[in-house]
């Protein structure tokens, strides 16, 4: 029995075409297309639905400790109000889950989890919690609300004060008004644009999605579904997890060294990553030049040679071609190499492409 | 809101057929189609001169999220290939009627056609 989101009879209203994803049902496009979708928010904005996404709150003294414990990032040094990228890992050094930490105090963050992981990854917090800490699934009591793109900062000033929107990439106010909603704004996405992600009680998430909606309207902000979140966040090069990491990918091999601080005291995983060693493979960009798309889990060879399997694939609407990353062996990864994928038994060749695809300065 | 176009004919697989006269056909996609698959990006034609079977796919069809192959409705050979489309896949969706794919001569069998009302029919069933 698949759920439904705050938003799921908006949908259904607005056009969306639903889907089951990871437990709920949800849009993978409106009838605007995914196109369009992902077109308007590399030039102007779109809203996005990603209630499904699970958030657990961490609380104690002792919850900062078990974090660093858990999870690869540091954590020790973090702002209050700040927001921090990391891997779960498992004792193999595998990935359990890819999610974001919010900072509220020393003694409360917010963990944010990918919603088809929620359930295991909160088993697994409980399971290595050690000390004063008290581990709470909030998830089903919020939503959540992205509104990226270009104009995202434009459209949020009209309907909410100055000091509720963060200036700072990776910053959030959890002390938020939107009219008289107390909710999370936090300047992050999965878009690869300046954006936000907003965090309210789910009761107010129909009325908060219809005044950035209205907010919107005249600038060209589209409401968009799962098909444009995926292309988008490909596009940026970002890693989904069960494409780019699952529990037999370490986060050296899929090129996340940046959260990983092997530096810090134990942490689960950390020995089997040192004894691992440095990647035999690791995780590259792919521009196909044959024609056709290549898409994921297909294998690639340099002749007869097995040299790796694509993780994700598609055509990116705004770059206006066809790309995929792909987990490929050291000695074919190097930028220009050229491998075939074979394609339901067609061979289409693609060149080995330095990551992101896409990036703005920020 | 979905278009369907009378005087031509339509197998169950959502491709529409026009026969020129009885032993020559153009082949293109639905409305119903192009709407179930999505914006197009890609598509996989084959050659003229080619022979092709009744029921068998003879190109595929490229969304952001999916391949799909297109089936033929007749057996025949292939007497020219809509090569415009290689560069504008989009035509599809947003003119199905006018963006063939293949023009079949020499028609020897099909598969089960249906006329107009009959695909309308269809269609709203699978809704």
């Amino acid at each position: 029995m698949d759920l439904k989101t705050a938003l799921y009879d908006w949908h259904v209203a607005g056009g969306g075409k639903m889907v089951p994803f990871a437990g709920y049902l949800l849009p993978v496009q409106y009838e605007t297309g995914i196109i369009a979708e992902h077109m308007a928010v590399r030039t102007k904005a779109g809203l996005f639905d990603v209630s499904h996404m699970g958030e657990v709150l961490y609380e104690g003294k002792d919850a900062l400790v078990n974090l660093n414990r858990l999870l690869t990032n540091d954590f020790s040094n973090m702002v209050c109000g700040q927001v921090r990228y990391s891997l779960m890992c498992n004792e193999q050094g595998g990935v359990v889950d890819d999610l974001i930490v919010y900072k509220y105090s020393d003694v409360k963050y917010m963990v944010v989890v990918n919603a088809a992981n929620r359930a295991k990854d909160v088993r697994w917090m409980q399971a290595h919690a050690f000390g004063e800490v008290d581990i709470r699934d909030i998830s089903d009591d919020m939503s959540q609300i992205a509104l990226q793109g270009p104009l995202s900062t434009e459209i949020l000033k009209k309907i909410t004060d100055e000091q509720s929107i963060p200036k700072k990439y990776y910053y959030f106010n959890g002390d938020a008004k939107i009219r008289d909603v107390n909710c999370i704004i936090s300047y992050t996405g999965y878009t690869g644009e300046v954006g936000y992600e907003i965090y309210m009680p789910s009761q107010d998430a129909p009325a908060i999605w219809e005044l950035l909606l209205e907010a919107g309207k005249d600038l060209g902000l589209l409401p968009c579904g799962l098909g444009a979140r995926d292309t988008l966040r490909l596009e940026a090069s970002m890693p989904l997890y069960g494409h780019e990491l699952d529990e037999d990918i370490t986060p050296f091999e899929a090129g996340l060294h940046f959260a990983v601080k092997m530096e810090k005291d134990d942490f689960l995983g950390k020995s089997a990553l040192e004894r691992l060693g440095p990647p035999k493979r690791k995780r590259v960009g792919l521009t196909i030049t044959g024609r056709g798309i290549v898409r994921e889990h297909t294998a690639l060879y340099v002749g007869t040679q097995p040299v790796g399997i694509t993780t994700s694939g598609t055509y990116l609407p705004y770059l206006g071609k066809a790309v995929a990353m792909a987990l490929i062996d050291n000695d074919f990864a190097e930028i220009n190499t050229t491998v075939e994928a074979d394609v339901r038994g067609r061979r289409i060749t693609a060149e080995v492409t330095a990551l992101p695809f896409y990036k703005i300065k920020r | 809101m979905m278009a369907i176009r009378s005087g031509l004919k339509y197998t169950k697989t959502h491709e529409w057929v026009e026969f020129t006269d009885e032993k020559t056909a153009k082949i293109g996609l639905t409305d119903f189609a192009q709407k179930a698959l999505g914006d197009l990006v890609f598509v996989n034609l084959p050659e003229a001169g080619n022979a092709i079977t009744a029921g068998e796919s003879f190109a595929d069809v490229e969304s952001v999220k999916a391949v799909s192959d297109v089936y033929s409705p007749v057996t025949g050979t292939i007497e020219s290939v809509n090569e415009d489309l290689l560069d504008a896949p989009e035509n599809i969706n947003s003119a199905p009627y006018d963006s063939w794919f293949i023009v079949v001569g020499d028609i020897t069998d099909k598969v089960e056609l249906l006329d107009a009302a009959e695909y309308e029919k269809l269609c709203a069933e699978e809704a």
